[in-house]
């Protein structure tokens, strides 16, 4: 809140960016910390033994000693709560996060490392692509007021928007890749080719494999960020440093990007944090219907086959993929706004 | 931003008039709602959805999981195979020959009352913990908002995963589940709001008069914050929709019920897409669409109504000026 009186009244720039920096390090600490703890008492809430039912789906494959060494590795023993939790924490400190009851006997570490790399891939570009051309259309929406772009786009997308994400992904690949068959229909590449990242056929079968789900996910959350840069344009454009600039005679080009866009992109660089979680939801949905090898198919993998050291490890992981993600958006905030304070 | 102040000034305002003529003062609102394009489409679709969901039994009778004889279809669709709509099922039957007109009907009730519940829990819940949260201010605003900022940066699918494979899977438990991870938006708007509204005099005369909190808070606060409340349960409801349906679709709530969200799941289990049937999830992904649709409308309605600046210059967000003014800037072409 108000700065503590005992403060020096002046502090350096790069003090203040500091403290800000460190102060958002802190609330992320806590939220990982919450988002920890959370997963560890979950299982523990369940009816019942939570042992017992979560290694009720290894009866098939495992004899019950194994099932005894495997409940000592994830810490549910009879040891009083506190305990187990100390043990956890220090099991998680060393990245051990169990291990994958589907894929048994893999630690879900590396389960989650094979669908990590797609996730960042399709949402991480899909994001930066829709946040993009969201606030370009924002800007020039708000520039050409009632304008053909101003008057159809923000009532077209909010619909668009208002439709899930993964159904929006059901349509695009009935309509576009199983009855126009321009698309292909599942998977991240081509099933004829290995992972190899050196060869021009294999980025070019990702790419033809990223388009369909990439713009599903752009289409439905391009028009929020529309409508956010948009009306904060539309507000910054009244200002007096406008009128100001356009006395000067300063080119359109120059006043609507350099002084009305720059300042009304800050808003918008605060809430994409945020937002980061939501997309982040949709396209783990999307990425179910086109069964690409993302973090999404193995989450529905997870559920499918009640593999709770999974879910768990990919909610945490996931978690603190949005945790790191929003830090970076803190460094641009700085880097965007040197006024940056508080 | 800006906006909170003049519109509590507004309501102040019309707070004041309340005690002579309590009906009065709220009629131009009303009229004014009722004027609103977006308002009444956003109210028009949803009457729609709600009524269809009230007279399922009359609208489609029957049982929305009856596997429905295949022996009188023509014999093309006695393979097992979902079948287009036609004379006898207006949007044709599912992968297990349900009737899919049938289940949008009675799939209305589970979504809507799903997303409707979560809405009021969750803006109750919300506004309990940002009225105390701004009110109180100091540590409790401190641990609260932290606590409120911690929910909003959790990513919320996969929280809602585990939160929900860990429970028993339920309409109660979805319901449950949607609240504990969606309080925590209509709790910072709240808060933001009850904030502004305690720089004000009429809070601090009553504080004066020696009111206790709870009841300033109550009926002196509450009140002045109603289109705010409304709008975070239209928000709510959204959220809740969207969320209910992916959960579902994932396979987290109870399959056997039949609603819009279960609808989609088998449409996917039984390959609907794979298979061409596409009414097995193309009218319901519509009809979730409509629904969300008109909320928002119904929201944005709501600002533009409620919102003074909004209203009478529409978005201008500086003051002074009116929409007039910014569309013939001097300089700018002409």
């Amino acid at each position: 809140m108000a700065p503590a009186p005992t403060r020096p009244r002046r502090e350096t720039l790069k003090g203040r960016t500091m403290r800000f920096l460190l102060r958002r390090l802190g609330f992320y600490a806590v939220a990982a910390w919450v988002s920890l703890t959370v997963n560890f008492y979950l299982p523990r809430l369940m009816p019942g033994d939570p042992a017992s039912a979560i290694f009720a789906r290894f009866q098939g494959k495992l004899r019950p000693e194994e099932i005894d060494s495997l409940r000592k590795a994830y810490g549910l023993s009879d040891a009083p709560l506190l305990e187990q939790y100390f043990t956890y924490l220090k099991s998680l400190s060393r990245g051990e996060f169990g291990i994958s009851i589907n894929f048994f006997p893999a630690p879900v570490t590396t389960v989650i490392a094979t669908g990590f790399m797609w996730t960042i891939l399709l949402a991480g570009l899909a994001t930066v692509i829709s946040f993009f051309f969201g606030n370009v259309l924002g800007i020039i929406g708000a520039w050409r007021r009632n304008g053909i772009l101003d008057s159809v786009a923000p009532p077209l997308l909010t619909f668009i928007g208002a439709f899930p994400y993964f159904f929006l992904a059901m349509l695009a690949l009935y309509f576009l890749a199983f009855q126009a068959g321009w698309f292909p229909l599942r998977h991240a590449y081509s099933d004829a080719l290995s992972v190899n990242w050196g060869s021009l056929t294999f980025i070019k079968s990702v790419v033809t494999h990223m388009i369909l789900p990439a713009s599903c996910i752009v289409l439905a959350s391009i028009g929020g960020w529309m409508l956010g840069m948009r009306n904060t344009m539309v507000g910054i454009l009244s200002e007096d440093y406008i009128t100001m600039a356009q006395a000067k005679g300063l080119s359109q080009k120059r006043i609507m990007f350099s002084y009305a866009a720059r300042n009304a992109l800050l808003p918008n660089v605060t809430s994409f944090g945020m937002a980061l979680g939501f997309v982040l939801s949709g396209s783990l949905l999307t990425e179910i219907i086109f069964a690409y090898p993302g973090l999404g198919y193995l989450l529905l993998q997870a559920v499918r086959n009640l593999d709770y050291p999974l879910m768990q490890g990919l909610f945490l992981m996931i978690t603190f993929a949005v945790l790191g993600a929003n830090f970076l958006v803190d460094i641009l905030y700085v880097w965007l706004d040197p006024r940056t304070r508080r | 931003m800006q906006a909170t102040p003049e519109k509590t000034l507004v309501s102040k305002s019309s707070e004041a008039t309340k005690i002579a003529r309590p009906w009065l003062a709220r009629w131009p609102l009303l009229r004014a709602f009722v004027r609103n394009r977006k308002a009444m489409l956003g109210v028009s679709i949803l009457f729609f959805f709600i009524m269809v969901a009230l007279l399922a039994p009359w609208i489609a009778p029957g049982n929305p999981k009856k596997m429905e004889s295949r022996a009188h279809l023509a014999p093309a669709w006695v393979a097992d195979k979902p079948a287009p709509g036609g004379k006898t099922f207006l949007l044709g039957t599912t992968g297990q020959g349900q009737d899919v007109f049938r289940q949008l009907i009675w799939g209305a009730r589970l979504s809507l009352s799903v997303g409707l519940s979560v809405g009021i829990a969750s803006t109750i819940v919300g506004t309990i913990i940002g009225l105390t949260a701004g009110y109180l201010g100091g540590w409790v605003d401190d641990l609260l908002s932290l606590l409120t900022n911690v929910m909003l940066i959790i990513p919320g699918m996969p929280l809602l995963v585990i939160l929900a494979a860990f429970l028993k899977p339920g309409p109660v438990t979805v319901v449950m589940v949607l609240t504990l991870t969606g309080w925590a938006w209509p709790a910072r708007v709240m808060r933001s709001q009850v904030l502004s509204l305690r720089a004000k005099d009429f809070i601090a005369a009553s504080v004066v008069s020696g009111e206790r909190t709870p009841r300033i808070l109550f009926s002196e606060v509450l009140p002045n914050m109603s289109s705010v409340f409304v709008g975070s349960m239209v928000g709510s409801t959204v959220y809740a929709i969207g969320a209910d349906v992916g959960l579902a679709f994932l396979g987290l709530t109870d399959v056997g019920t039949t609603s819009w969200g279960t609808m989609l799941y088998w449409a996917q289990n039984n390959a609907g897409i794979l298979t061409g049937a596409w009414w097995t999830f193309v009218p319901v992904g519509i009809c979730i669409a409509l629904c969300a649709f008109a909320l928002t409308m119904l929201n944005y309605a709501l600002d533009e109504i409620t919102n003074p600046r909004l209203r009478a210059e529409k978005e201008t967000t500086h003051g002074k000026r009116n929409r007039a003014n910014v569309l013939v800037t001097p300089v700018v072409r002409k």
